[in-house]
């Protein structure tokens, strides 16, 4: 099977290498080409975005205006901080300059000079490999002014790295504009799209780190190539972290749609000790989680598992084995989004912790029935109530994992010691000022 | 405490001003810059990068506030970030967490008494692949287990 993210070529990271292996010959053909034709050839191969949403890229990249006296910009998601997710670190590692190329491809075809490629703090060392490959490329007249006269065209573009300082929030593509922008990680309201309204006011076109890396085989190859890989409504390659109860976790590069059993039980060893699969988290930990007896059969790609009832996400598949206690795992994940809720929207802001409140109460057995119902309920409070995606991202772990468990969770609290009739959520609320205080 | 950036990390800052079209937007690199020299963000440090940047110093603290990675306090001069996200739970990473904190013998967000060693319980860090981890400062420890801590934490004790 062709790998075309993370190929299997001895140190392809060096910039040598990867010139002996054909590198930096799409962005020269991209340019014997109109930046339509490039535009053109992505969205035919079926190109769809890495990031979550699984965006058609070369329709994203028709968005940009083409007359505007603004500058324009490119800005490149390597945020990935959703739990369950690792592979563009792996982009970083071990394919560096097939990502510039890509990024120089994007940049040409939507004519922005500028790219930022946004990476999470914590990633100092990858920051570094690609910062070096980056220089490399400098040097050889890959990139900047001195593009001109290695490529003899016009056009010419800078890439920059902004490093990220550990907020998952700055994933989302409004509120990682803003972090370069040096504010607050806040999203924005949509519309205006980013394609008008982007960085500094300008048109933006915002690309995961994986999305941009298949773009030069694309260019080289062809995009009937392209689309006959896997599923032809998701088609190409997909890099599948795949980690929790496993006996060979890390990355693995396939064809879209190939099947999740394979993916845990032919290439990553299955479970240790031959343990059943209790739950299956597909996509990262904000999509919606499968029983271990729903994954029979079920591809990975995201039109199939639309119909399976969850997403494709970030192709972050967390494997929970039968002897975890998953009401500890989802009060988990709540707890992660309580903390990463930036507070600019009320019902993230407060539902979160409430989610997280009433799960640990559930996974410190006190829960009672009702306070099933009552995570359904505020889940629903929160999804689509929202300015950004986290609003969904931390409601569906939750409204999902009590609906297909709900035999489950109902277990876990009908052991239940009598409880206060009072609702404990509301009874955390205090009013700053003593009721008898308050004068009508 | 007055603070002044070094000679050479005004000229980082320079190079860094082209990177943007505005001086706003190097307020997230140049306050990396002022932890490393200074070890954590002070009010001065927020004065003085107000000052060099043209912005308010609300603007700056707005932004310290938002991040996690910029410190307001001193830590430790080895900060130990242990992960418990869900991939890292699974395979063990609340059990690192209680060995650093009883090896080290505080708890989470504190510093011990000869401002060597702190503890931070960080979410995902893009490590769960190679779950369970810890991050010392800026490197990554993957792979680990009780015993690998121990010794991690052993080296860097001797390392002082």
């Amino acid at each position: 099977m062709e790998k075309i993210v993370l190929p299997d070529i001895k140190d392809i990271r060096q910039i040598n290498v990867y010139l002996n292996n054909g590198g930096y010959t799409a962005i020269r053909k991209a340019f014997s080409q109109s930046t339509d034709d490039i535009i053109d050839q992505v969205k035919k191969s079926g190109l769809r975005g890495r990031g979550g949403a699984a965006f058609v890229t070369g329709l994203k990249w028709s968005f940009m205006p083409k007359v505007t006296d603004k500058s324009k910009y490119l800005c490149v998601n390597g945020d990935e901080s959703e739990p369950g997710s690792f592979k563009d670190r792996q982009i970083f590692e071990f394919n560096p300059h097939q990502l510039i190329e890509g990024i120089l491809i994007a940049c040409y075809a939507i004519q922005s000079k500028t790219a930022y490629v946004y990476i999470r703090g914590e990633y100092h060392k990858w920051i570094n490999l690609l910062q070096k490959a980056l220089d490399d490329a400098y040097v050889k007249g890959f990139i900047g002014e001195r593009m001109k006269e290695t490529f003899g065209t016009d056009f010419y573009c800078d890439i920059y790295i902004h490093k990220g300082a550990g907020a998952y929030i700055c994933g989302e593509e409004s509120a990682l504009m803003n972090s370069i922008e040096g504010k607050r990680g806040y999203p924005r309201v949509k519309p205006p799209f980013p394609a008008q309204n982007g960085l500094w006011g300008c048109p933006t076109t915002i690309n995961n780190i994986e999305t941009l890396t298949n773009v030069p085989p694309i260019i080289n190859k062809g995009w009937e190539w392209f689309s006959k890989i896997g599923e032809p409504k998701h088609p190409g390659t997909i890099l599948f972290g795949i980690s929790g109860h496993i006996n060979k976790p890390g990355v693995y590069e396939l064809p879209s749609g190939t099947l999740l059993t394979d993916i845990i039980y032919k290439y990553a060893g299955g479970v240790p000790g031959n343990k059943k699969i209790l739950c299956v988290i597909p996509g990262g930990s904000s999509m919606p989680p499968l029983r271990g007896d729903q994954i029979e059969g079920i591809k990975m790609d995201a039109e199939s598992l639309k119909l399976a009832g969850t997403a494709i996400g970030t192709g972050g598949i967390i494997v929970i084995d039968e002897d975890t206690d998953l009401t500890k795992v989802l009060a988990r994940i709540s707890k992660f989004y309580h903390h990463e809720s930036c507070g600019e929207c009320t019902p993230c802001r407060e539902g979160t912790g409430w989610l997280e409140n009433v799960l640990n109460r559930i996974a410190r057995g006190e829960g009672s029935i009702h306070d099933l119902d009552l995570l359904v309920a505020i889940a629903g409070n929160i999804e689509g109530n929202t300015i950004c995606a986290l609003g969904e991202a931390a409601a569906w772990p939750v409204r999902f994992m009590v609906t297909r468990f709900r035999d489950y969770f109902e277990e876990r609290v009908s052991k239940q010691i009598d409880l206060p009739v009072m609702n404990k959520v509301h009874s955390m609320r205090h009013t700053a000022i003593p009721v008898a205080d308050i004068k009508i | 405490m007055e603070f002044k950036f070094t000679e050479e990390n005004l000229k980082k800052i320079d190079n860094v001003l082209k990177k943007y079209p505005t001086k706003k937007a190097a307020v997230m690199p140049v306050l990396y810059m002022a932890q490393e020299q200074n070890g954590w963000i002070s009010n001065e440090v927020m004065k003085e990068i107000a000052r060099i940047l043209e912005i308010t110093p609300q603007d700056v603290l707005g932004v310290v506030t938002f991040y996690t990675m910029y410190y307001q306090k001193p830590m430790g001069k080895h900060h130990i970030q242990v992960c418990t996200n869900v991939s890292c739970m699974l395979r063990g990473g609340y059990e690192l967490l209680d060995k650093v904190k009883e090896k080290l013998g505080i708890d989470i967000g504190e510093i011990t008494d000869d401002l060597q060693f702190s503890i931070e319980e960080v979410e995902c860090m893009g490590s769960c692949g190679t779950a369970p981890m810890i991050a010392v400062n800026e490197t990554y420890y993957e792979n680990l287990n009780v015993q690998k801590v121990e010794e991690i934490l052993e080296s860097l004790k001797n390392r002082n």
